[in-house]
């Protein structure tokens, strides 16, 4: 996915272009180029297909329809990019997916000119209606018993939920303090130059000072920034990904809670519903196994994209302060103290040279 | 006695004391020796010393410094600021207060005992207000000189995290380290090392505050501060004069500013860091339920406690730049006040000579009969008639001996005018020379201070990222 346009002032599409390089393990995928213009909402119709053929199996989140606490204007440049890769991680998880890669729906998606005939057909409002209406009457009655590991896989989703919301906030507390931080030292940087105007042997010091800590303060934007590309996003989509595990840990529940209402109904009256009982129990086996895979799948690529953005972040705070270090240790603060006394040189060359390079 | 440890932790606390005299001066004493890593080059690095430096020691790398610079007092004994005590007593008005007060200790210099420890030193408590009676009686006595300033009787220009309670302990700490560096100021300088007052503050505990009061500085210090504050304009001010009251406005302005936003820096970083203390505290409990990644989480949480926890000691070790800064910034205040007293005496040398001059002419006026001058008793003259011959002649006789007065008091005032322009020149040369060595140096250690806080988050964040890797 490259590049978007506006198009009226309603709405972005984004243009697609696929080529030879998207691998997936479905052969029915053919090898030609397409190019394709999508809305969002094209990508949330994606989803609840995808949703709803494969209620248990776990869709990476699509980015948030409005960004309410963000200052952001719904259609400046910055929240378009963000969008953009987020959209562009989506498919991209799709396309790794084995299962979701094959859905019918993703290939016309990917390659169909328009998309609104196909949005017509499948399950209507009224079939989605009673759908969630069961739902809802299911989760009244409640699960008769569950599985041990899918009780210990819910306990264990309220707790991700909750650590990644925490881990996000004080991320965000970081960015603001480290804004705060930057401001001060706009103003910090210039008093020296200023103080530099009324000297003459102290001019020299005084504005290298000066400028180190204006170095200082743009090294600090490019941690913000770095903070807001790259672990901000992931720490954000976790957020939202453990939404839509807890949505998948309910729809389990639901087909369980189907079978079990039909088993019950069954045993209580001899009909001949015992078929209609045997899809459903079919149905929870499905979805069980499916959750399982996917379970161990989500965890690895969990483990990956975190570990990956907080090592990144770590080695960019790494560069933030070698950076710093060497704006306060060129030659002419040395020439300075060679002036004030070869011993405070010599003694300032070793403290800043080694045993870190300078 | 010192090891010379090099420990780049610990430095601060010497930088600070200026340490830097040992190359300059060839005439290696043993003190020095002691102090810095011994050696006959000059390339040989300076010792740091460990943060839990002692007051002796910092005081002797200081007075390593002054001594360089030979004034008799240094020559003869070390002076410290020991210790701070908090006393209660009465004070003026009859009510209990407490009060600190600062342990002074002296010791003749290069005192070794026969077993070749340090002969224990003579000791005296003082309290702020006596440092204050001293530094006012100086004022008074040397008006051409810039006395060094006190430490900040309250603290100003504090940092959110920083006390501002003048018995906190941090805050009377900074004010003993201050309160040293001011009696050190003090016995290196040429001209005030030889007061006996000094001496006997740092010698005499009682009956000295009795001692200044009867060197009768006090009518002195009335007399001249009434025309201080008066407003009164020099007719031909000394240039060089107007140009240094310009040159210390403009510091004391430019110095504030920097301390101020300083301060704000600081409370900045402060929130930072110690933000990150809520990262150590969830991955903390985010380990818990992982399995893999439990382990790294967990140490990764504890680099950041680490992380957030050194905040504290960068920016106490920060304070010691603001102090240095203080210094000057109150420094500016004394610079003033000998160009205000400069204006003073051109202004009583300014109206000396016009009031001879005037009374020359006066006597002019008689003797020739020409009225030049409007006067009231010309004018009357002239209406009632002329004075006698013997009346005109008893004035001008009165006049001659007034105008043998009004030129003496001129040639007084001169010389007095011209004895305080040389000597307060040449204080102004030594301080402008101190000044520019003490700011480099303290910018220098400034710098030397954020390359230390850098590579603490370097370490911090490169474990932080093996942890990570763990994960």
């Amino acid at each position: 996915m490259n590049n978007y346009q506006q198009n009226g002032d309603d709405f972005f599409l984004y243009v697609l272009n696929q080529n030879e390089h998207i691998k997936t393990t479905c052969s029915e995928f053919d090898s030609s180029e397409y190019e394709v213009r999508r809305r969002y909402q094209d990508f949330l119709w994606l989803k609840s297909r995808l949703e709803e053929n494969y209620p248990t199996l776990i869709i990476h989140p699509l980015p948030e329809k409005f960004v309410m606490k963000s200052m952001v204007e719904r259609f400046n440049d910055d929240f378009i990019e963000t969008r953009r890769k987020a959209l562009h991680r989506f498919l991209n998880r799709i396309t790794e997916h084995p299962i979701l890669s094959c859905s019918h729906h993703f290939k016309v998606f990917l390659t169909e000119e328009e998309l609104a005939p196909h949005r017509k057909l499948g399950p209507g409002f009224l079939s989605r209606m009673s759908e969630t209406m069961r739902a809802m009457a299911n989760s009244v009655r409640g699960l008769r018993s569950k599985l041990e590991e899918f009780a210990v896989m819910q306990a264990y989703v309220d707790d991700f939920s909750n650590k990644m919301c925490s881990v996000d906030k004080v991320t965000h507390r970081i960015i603001k303090e480290h804004r705060e931080y930057m401001d001060e030292l706009k103003q910090y940087g210039p008093t020296y130059f200023q103080w530099a105007e009324s000297e003459e042997l102290l001019a020299e010091p005084l504005k290298g000072v000066g400028s180190c800590v204006e170095r200082c303060s743009k090294e600090t934007e490019e941690q913000i920034q770095h903070l807001s590309e790259v672990l901000v996003p992931t720490l954000h989509e976790y957020v939202l990904c453990a939404d839509t595990l807890k949505a998948v840990m309910r729809r389990r529940d639901n087909i369980q809670a189907e079978f079990e209402a039909k088993n019950e109904a069954l045993a209580s009256r001899t009909t001949d519903k015992e078929m209609e009982v045997d899809d459903l129990a079919d149905r929870v086996e499905q979805a069980n196994n499916a959750l399982r895979g996917d379970w161990s799948r989500w965890r690895t690529s969990m483990r990956a994209d975190l570990k990956s953005a907080f090592i990144s972040t770590a080695a960019k705070n790494v560069d933030y302060y070698e950076k710093v270090s060497l704006t306060y240790c060129p030659s002419s603060l040395y020439a300075v103290c060679l002036q004030t006394s070869r011993t405070l040189a010599s003694w300032f060359f070793r403290a800043a040279v080694l045993p870190h390079r300078c | 006695m010192l090891n010379p440890v090099w420990n780049f932790q610990g430095f601060f606390s010497v930088v600070r004391m200026r340490i830097a005299s040992s190359a300059d001066s060839s005439s290696n004493n043993s003190r020095s020796q002691m102090i810095m890593a011994d050696s006959g080059s000059s390339d040989e690095v300076a010792v740091i010393c460990n943060t839990d430096i002692t007051s002796t020691e910092s005081e002797n790398n200081l007075i390593n410094t002054m001594v360089e610079r030979g004034t008799a007092l240094l020559k003869k004994m070390e002076i410290s600021v020991a210790e701070a005590d908090k006393r209660t007593g009465k004070n003026t008005v009859n009510m209990q207060e407490t009060y600190t007060v600062y342990l002074i200790e002296t010791r003749p210099a290069e005192s070794v005992s026969e077993e070749g420890t340090p002969v224990a030193p003579d000791t005296l408590w003082r309290r702020y207000s006596e440092f204050e009676l001293l530094r006012t009686y100086l004022l008074v006595t040397y008006p051409y000189i810039i006395v060094p300033p006190l430490p900040e009787k309250r603290a100003e220009f504090v940092w959110h995290k920083l006390s501002a309670d003048n018995l906190d302990p941090d805050f009377v700490e900074r004010r003993r380290v201050g309160l040293e560096n001011f009696l050190l100021r003090l016995a290196s300088h040429p001209v005030l090392s030889n007061d006996n007052i000094f001496f006997l503050f740092l010698t005499e505990e009682k009956g000295w505050r009795e001692a200044v009061l009867e060197t009768g500085f006090q009518d002195k210090a009335d007399s001249r501060l009434k025309s201080l504050s008066a407003m009164f304009r020099v007719k031909n001010p000394d240039k060089r004069f107007t140009a240094l009251k310009h040159y210390s406005e403009d510091l004391s302005t430019v110095i504030s500013q920097l301390l101020r936003i300083r301060a704000r820096v600081a409370d900045r970083l402060y929130g930072v860091y110690k933000v990150h203390a809520n990262y150590g505290r969830v991955f903390s409990e985010w380990s818990a339920i992982e399995k893999e990644m439990g382990d790294g989480l967990q140490s990764a949480g504890h680099h950041m406690d680490t992380y957030a926890a050194s905040i504290d000691d960068i920016l106490e070790e920060e304070e010691h730049y603001a102090d240095q800064l203080k210094e000057y910034l109150f420094y500016t205040e004394a610079v003033r006040s000998v160009c205000r007293k400069h204006e003073l005496i051109q202004y009583e040398l300014e109206m000396a000579a016009q009031d001879l001059s005037y009374k020359k002419q006066q006597k002019e006026e008689l003797e020739t009969g020409t009225v030049r001058i409007f006067s009231l008793k010309g004018m009357t003259s002239k209406l009632f008639g002329q004075e006698t011959q013997e009346q005109r002649e008893s004035k001008v006789s009165a006049l001659e001996q007034s105008i043998q007065e009004g030129e003496d008091a001129l040639k007084e005032k001169n010389a007095e005018s011209q004895e305080f322009v040389e000597k307060a020149w040449n204080d102004i040369e030594r301080f402008k020379e101190q000044k520019e060595k003490d700011l480099r140096e303290a910018l220098i250690s400034y710098a030397i201070m954020q390359i230390s806080m850098c590579k603490k988050g370097i370490q911090v964040w490169s474990n932080a990222k093996e942890c990570f890797n763990k994960m």
